[in-house]
């Protein structure tokens, strides 16, 4: 098998043939993420001797569910791709896993990208008593690497090098600098988590089961525009997270900004030949096969006192395509009725239509929480299912 | 007993790693991998010097002794089963180490990797273990516990004796390295092997995946039970993949001889008990082993020594011996006196608190053991303790009555 003109022996995964399908399948029974839930011994027998071009096997790929069995109330993947390839070679495993995730999503159909800002309607005018700030983050893997699970040093430090080059040839607003993690003086430090910019080594089992925080700090950095409005992460979870934000309820400059920084961005990692992996069954191919799709997440920081402690507001969000969090991100509780509200979708629809739920769906959440200030009923105002 | 792995491990082992085990030849049973051997090297999309790891803000023992040209040479090697340097030295490239504290970063995946990685585990073997010089030394092997004299000490004084080591069992893959398959027969073989000792050893196995409730409870109380690793040191060499899937415990009735299975090393191997009997404590370690050892011999097995290195276990540190013998001791005095250090330092002894390692003493109790694992025998080991800790009573004793103490003459490093 030939990758960029070598051939992978992978000498691990011959040796480990030589055992029984029953003797290597791991123990799942007391865990509850989708790898766990997928995951037969029909379907390991018949990946376990499979290997990507790189030498990525199907162990690889589950050991983060194996080594976390999940938690009874939330459901996590379980499993990770190691390149762009293992969504192929071991789709009998991640397909399901993939419908599961992404509400029935058929390894049939077909993904939709639309980057082109212009199509969002509105977004310019969610009211800032309401909402304190609006971000869109995504994620974006370059072609001809493997995935932070499985690269080495030299792959990484290629990215690395790759990037720093796109993004100095960036200029007017997404003019910046890119500050690498073992390499900034102690005042860059300081402004940096003063910015709340400054991402850490990965603590979570989940991230540091698959592989993702081997040879820390090395070639991992963070990049970010003069005006502090749109940040590149490198080598973190995904080769690349491109997040825009600003303060305010402005999602649709958030979202011009975003999608112009992620076109200017592309275009230069396609002239070096390595454009993003992307395909139109997937759409654009992450670490996690949660982020698969647009991987975007577009979400605000919004006041909804009122409305989170009625009755409805979990069906209210999940009519609205919408899931909520506390302000410290993903596992953080909400502090003073302030919510993390975003898209609850990332795969089978695009990056204009999640953002414009968002959109559409905070808009009638603020007016809800008016009505709920003056003393009155939202009843009438219940959305039907999106 | 039938299983895949009589399949693959049946046929006379050429590698050149010899086994002569104790001095005696294991006839008939010696094991080796058929399918591969150690030579096709992984070939690699980058260069060495692309792939060399930033080891600048690095201390520890691989980060002295990985040169460029070292790495150049190893990188592209593998072990029988496929485990390479990059794997190895993983765990020294995520743990960077401490100003104070110089770990050894890095481990074996097998036995192989202290033959193809010789060039970088030589030299870390001898900056770790005090001048021992692989190349050139051997390792004495000597579990005879009747040669210890002096072995009782003031109860008084040692509050609790212990000797622990480890042991691998030979043909399947270190912690690091093991799959699920080779760890579950690692298992198989030392449950199958505990269950045939008697008398004083008879005991019990609890599986970490299947003790009950009460089970779980009286281990915590008796503090035997093990938790799934949380040191970086560990989870970074991939020692915690598939917790905790064939990890168990096993111990004898009278819970004075316990052991480990698939923390660490293959197995961990403790003796101990409450007061100053460290003669009967390393009796019982000695008999213990030796009696492990003939019963997973009986079924074609053996434990991975060499006489270069004696024991083979998954840290460097851990060679020859890989044995800890010490005690808790109450030395409140000896330990205020500005010459404690040089004292254990001059007898070959180490301190730590009570709770292990990189804990502090509480109420002037500490728990002393070798310094040394590699080069000298468990015997010239534990008589050194013996000898160690029965002077550092006499200063106890000694700064009791006012009277002054001597700092011991330094003792010899390889007898």
């Amino acid at each position: 098998i030939k990758f960029g003109g070598f051939f992978f022996k992978n000498c691990h995964n011959d040796y480990k043939m030589k055992f029984s399908l029953d003797e290597e399948f791991p123990d799942l029974s007391l865990h509850n993420n989708h790898m766990a839930k997928v995951l037969t011994k029909e379907i390991y027998g018949k990946l376990r001797a499979k290997s990507t071009p790189s030498g990525f096997t199907v162990d690889d790929v589950i050991q983060t569910g194996v080594d976390n069995p999940g938690h009874p109330f939330i459901m996590t993947v379980g499993c990770v791709a190691g390149d762009e390839e293992s969504y192929e070679a071991f789709k009998d495993l991640l397909d399901p896993i993939i419908s599961d995730r992404h509400g029935g999503y058929k390894p049939t159909d077909k993904h939709k990208t639309d980057l082109n800002f212009e199509n969002l309607k509105g977004g310019d005018d969610l009211d800032p008593n309401y909402v304190l700030s609006s971000r869109v983050r995504t994620g974006r893997s370059i072609k001809g690497f493997t995935l932070p699970p499985h690269n080495s040093r030299g792959e990484r430090r290629a990215i690395q090098d790759l990037s720093i080059e796109a993004l100095a040839s960036l200029d007017g607003e997404f003019k910046g600098k890119y500050y690498p993690l073992d390499g900034m003086t102690d005042a860059e430090q300081e402004q940096l988590i003063a910015d709340h910019f400054l991402f850490d080594k990965p603590v979570s089992p989940l991230l540091t089961c698959a592989g993702m925080a081997r040879d820390w700090p090395d070639a991992r950095g963070i990049w970010h525009n003069e005006n502090k409005t749109f940040l590149v992460w490198v080598n973190e979870e995904d080769h690349l997270r491109v997040i825009s934000m600003q303060k305010g309820g402005n999602m649709k400059e958030v979202f011009r900004r975003f999608c112009v920084g992620l076109q200017k961005i592309e275009e230069i990692f396609k002239k070096h030949n390595h454009g993003f992996m992307w395909n139109e069954h997937l759409g654009y191919i992450l670490t996690c096969p949660s982020n698969l799709g647009t991987g975007l997440r577009g979400g605000v920081h919004v006041k909804l006192p009122k409305l989170s402690t009625h009755a409805k507001f979990e069906e209210i969000l999940t009519r609205l395509r919408l899931q909520k969090r506390g302000t410290g991100g993903v596992d953080t509780a909400s502090v003073g009725g302030v919510f993390d509200i975003s898209n609850a979708d990332r795969l089978g629809s695009s990056e204009v239509d999640q953002v414009q739920l968002v959109v559409d769906g905070v808009k009638l959440m603020v007016e809800m929480e008016k009505k709920l200030e003056k003393g009155e009923s939202i009843d009438g105002m219940i959305p039907a299912q999106k | 007993m039938a299983s895949s792995f009589s399949r693959v491990l049946s046929s006379k082992r050429n590698l050149g790693i010899l086994s002569v085990v104790g001095g005696s030849v294991t006839a008939g049973f010696l094991l080796h991998r058929e399918h591969l051997s150690a030579g096709p090297s992984v070939r690699r999309l980058y260069p060495a010097s692309a792939e060399y790891p930033d080891l600048r803000k690095h201390n520890n023992c691989m980060a002295s002794n990985l040169t460029p040209t070292i790495y150049s040479k190893l990188c592209a090697k593998v072990t029988p089963n496929g485990y390479t340097l990059d794997m190895a030295i993983q765990t020294g490239v995520d743990n960077p180490g401490h100003p104070f504290i110089k770990t050894v970063g890095m481990v074996a995946g097998d036995e192989e990797s202290y033959e193809v990685f010789a060039d970088l585990l030589d030299p870390i073997i001898k900056e770790r273990h005090n001048g021992y010089d692989p190349t050139t030394m051997k390792h004495p092997t000597d579990l005879d516990a009747s040669k210890i004299h002096s072995g009782q000490f003031d109860a008084k004084y040692v509050l609790s004796s212990r000797v622990r080591t480890g042991r691998s069992i030979r043909g399947l893959s270190l912690p690091p390295a093991c799959t699920r398959a080779e760890r579950r027969e690692v298992e198989r073989v030392v449950v199958d092997a505990l269950a045939g000792l008697k008398d004083d050893l008879n005991g019990k196995y609890y599986s970490l995946t299947q003790m009950t409730d009460e089970e779980q409870q009286q281990l915590i109380d008796d503090h035997f039970l093990f938790d799934k690793p949380v040191s970086p040191l560990l989870t970074c060499a991939g020692m915690a993949r598939d917790w905790p899937d064939a990890r168990g415990i096993w111990h004898n009735n009278e819970k004075t001889f316990l052991i480990w299975i698939n923390e660490e090393d293959h197995t961990r191997v403790i003796s101990m008990e409450k007061g100053g009997n460290m003669k009967r404590v390393f009796e019982r370690f000695c008999k213990g082993l030796k009696e492990v050892e003939r019963l997973i011999q009986e079924k074609g097995w053996e434990f991975m020594w060499n006489e270069r290195l004696g024991y083979i276990l998954t840290c460097p540190s851990n060679l020859g011996t890989g044995l800890r013998a010490g005690v808790h001791v109450k030395l409140p005095r000896l330990s205020k006196d500005p010459r404690f250090n040089k004292i254990l330092d001059n007898l070959r002894l180490q301190k730590r608190g009570t709770g292990g390692v990189d804990t502090a003493a509480v109420g002037g109790t500490f728990d002393i053991s070798n310094l040394d694992r590699l080069g000298q025998s468990e015997v010239q080991l534990v008589q050194t303790v013996v000898d160690g800790v029965n002077y550092l009573i006499e200063c106890e004793k000694k700064l009791e009555k006012g009277q002054d103490i001597k700092v011991p003459p330094p003792l010899k490093q390889f007898k």
